[in-house]
């Protein structure tokens, strides 16, 4: 049989190569270029080869960031993933509880970042706010706009609140996937709640919570919005992360060599911890 | 030892999932509950498991009442249609899930996980996690774990309706052989009659939640209570007609077919049922009738030949041996053999069982 030639179906894939252009191949590349030369405005370049890699992986400052970051991504991680398997099991599988529940838990992930950080400034505040005022007549000394420790404590439960549901919504579903019969075979068998948990619903549940790890692992580690305006990066810098202190050098001290070279070694570790996870997931299942 | 449902019954909102039924299945029988999607069968057999609980009624096990008692005391195991295994536990330790949880000393574990793997044929994949076997093997794991157990009561809820046609055939054959000196009541719930024949044992047929008729399944298949009864266990569907008997002439109402019948029966009308392979294209038995019919749907089902036929009001189906290729549309006269037809009084009851 001949084969028909016709090249014509090349024209279907110009819309993706344009929008993956615009999109992320050419602004990209503009960052390339910002960060192997040094300019000074009017469109005045000069080649500096790898001296702002060099300086940003040698700089004190941001290895403080990065270690920021990892801390706070792995706390989130450690409470988020657990809470919201807890609370997925402890929601109603049928009856008029599912929609109620469903919705209640959808409720702090349709709020745009920024009102989210802003309400959970005011929320905190030690005079005037709910959280902050509590904690302060019950006899804490807190202050997140002072304290780094309380910043912390604020900036985290700002979080857990803010994306817990994320994993909930996803193990949820997952939960739901599992076919009653396999509940019925480990009652037959009398297996306890815990082991039932264990060799069912978990295994069960592995796709999801791979998902829900690696979005939760990508979304925090890039957190912005919602930390600057909380504590905007303080007090002083302890809750700068990544792109916090990003920002601060490209805006604030307008450093565009070394940001858009802190930017490729950010781009890169992200990929990179992706990269790593994805593979262990997978050969994990390919094992089993 | 033997398991009792008394006038058991399950009520969800307003719907009746199981009108009134009492059955009593004695010790090592093999029971098939058959009835087509929604009879009731999964409900029956978990009401028996003590997985759900009867609206009211009693469920009596070896002379105890054991309603409401739950499952996990009840000695009994179960295998359903989709493969239920542990997705991380091995061939091996899938097995000797039940065990290990009884606290059964491990040498005993091996030994007794090594005796059923190997009556169901799985010694060489013991190592292996379900994901990497075929459907019929993790089924064959799932039947295992049932059988490891020593159980007093196996249910099996459709076990082969997941499989593809070649394992179904190899499995349902080995099937009957497990369970043969085994200590146990074994239900299993089918939709298709012909399972039933080949498994054996009692049958209890069952139509919207009701158990229509139990008995030896033989005894079911050949002398149907009634209409109702038939109908279920009969695939592909009995076809019905009403006739009128007067003396030993038997004569259809919708058209002129005529026959002598031996049936021991007063004159009047009667419905007749006539299981499709007593319709053939050939002669069969002495007392055959002929009957014409016009093609509407011609089909072969391995060696054997359906062929749907009207003949005036009559919609009706016909089973014959050997490839049998008729065109549609096309006249054709097909043999009715008279004495394996079943008459059926006006209440639908079972008239010529004699």
């Amino acid at each position: 049989m001949n084969k028909t030639i016709n090249q014509k179906a090349w024209y279907f894939v110009i819309p993706v190569f344009v929008l993956v252009a615009f999109n992320a191949a050419i602004p990209l590349m503009t960052v390339v270029n910002y960060s192997f030369q040094e300019t000074f405005g009017n469109n005045v370049f000069a080649w500096e080869g790898t001296r702002w890699f060099k300086q940003i992986l040698l700089s004190e400052r941001f290895h403080a960031s990065l270690g920021r970051q990892f801390a706070f991504t792995f706390i989130i991680l450690l409470i988020q993933i657990p809470l919201g398997i807890a609370i997925a099991l402890t929601m109603p599988k049928k009856g008029w509880g599912v929609p109620v529940c469903l919705i209640l838990m959808s409720m702090p992930l349709l709020i745009p970042w920024n009102v989210v950080g802003a309400m959970w400034n005011i929320f905190a505040l030690p005079d005037i706010g709910f959280l902050g005022y509590t904690l302060n007549s019950v006899g804490f000394d807190y202050n997140f706009t002072q304290q780094p420790g309380d910043a912390w404590f604020t900036t985290i439960l700002m979080d857990v609140w803010h994306w817990t549901s994320l994993v909930v919504l996803l193990s949820y579903a997952g939960l739901n996937s599992i076919q009653p019969a396999y509940y019925q075979a480990a009652e037959i068998d009398g297996a306890s709640r815990w082991a039932t948990f264990r060799y069912i619903e978990l295994p069960k549940m592995k796709k999801v919570l791979t998902l829900a790890i690696l979005l939760r692992f990508m979304d925090s580690f890039m957190i912005y919005t919602e930390p600057f305006v909380l504590t905007g990066g303080g007090p002083g810098n302890t809750t700068a992360f990544l792109s916090i202190d990003l920002v601060k050098m490209a805006l604030g001290q307008f450093d565009l060599g070394p940001a858009a070279a802190m930017s490729l070694i950010y781009f890169f570790i992200v990929l990179l911890v992706c990269w790593v996870f994805y593979n262990l997931m997978m050969k994990n299942e390919a094992q089993s | 030892m033997s398991l009792e449902l008394k006038n058991v019954e399950k009520k969800v909102g307003i719907d009746t999932h199981i009108h009134p039924t009492s059955l009593k299945l004695e010790k090592n029988t093999i029971n098939v509950l058959l009835g087509s999607t929604l009879a009731g069968k999964t409900t029956l057999m978990q009401i028996m498991a003590g997985l759900d609980k009867p609206t009211s009624g009693e469920i009596w096990f070896d002379g105890k009442n054991v309603t409401g008692m739950k499952v996990q005391k009840r000695n009994c195991s179960m295998v359903y249609q989709q493969f239920i295994n542990y997705p991380n536990y091995t061939v091996y330790e899938n097995i000797a899930s039940p065990l290990a949880i009884t606290g059964v000393k491990t040498d005993e574990i091996k030994q007794r996980v090594g005796k059923v793997a190997e009556l169901l044929k799985l010694s060489a994949m013991l190592n292996k996690k379900p994901d990497e076997l075929s459907g019929g093997q993790q089924q064959r794991t799932a039947l295992a774990r049932a059988l490891v157990k020593d159980s007093d009561l196996i249910l099996l809820d459709e076990p082969l309706a997941n499989l593809d046609f070649k394992l179904r055939e190899e499995l349902r054959e080995e099937l009957p052989k497990l369970f043969e000196d085994r200590d146990c009541i074994v239900v299993y719930a089918t939709t298709e009659p012909s399972d039933a024949l080949m498994i054996g044992g009692n049958t209890a047929t069952l139509l919207e939640g009701k158990v229509i008729q139990y008995g030896k399944t033989l005894e079911v298949y050949n002398k149907p209570e009634n209409l109702i009864s038939a109908k279920v266990f009969s695939d592909p569907p009995m076809n019905i007609a009403e006739i009128t008997k007067s003396g030993d002439n038997c004569k259809f109402t919708d058209n002129d077919v005529q026959w002598k019948s031996s049936a021991k029966i007063k004159d009047g009308t009667y419905k007749i049922g006539i299981r499709p392979h007593n319709i053939t294209t050939y002669k069969e038995g002495n007392n055959s009738v002929e009957i014409n019919g016009k093609v509407q749907i011609s089909e072969l089902s391995g060696s054997e030949s359906l062929i749907h036929f009207t003949n005036g009001n009559l919609n009706w189906v016909s089973l014959s041996n050997g490839t049998q290729q008729k065109n549609v549309g096309e006249d054709t006269k097909l043999y009715m053999n008279t004495d394996e037809f079943l008459y059926f009084d006006q209440n639908n009851r079972l008239v010529n069982n004699g």
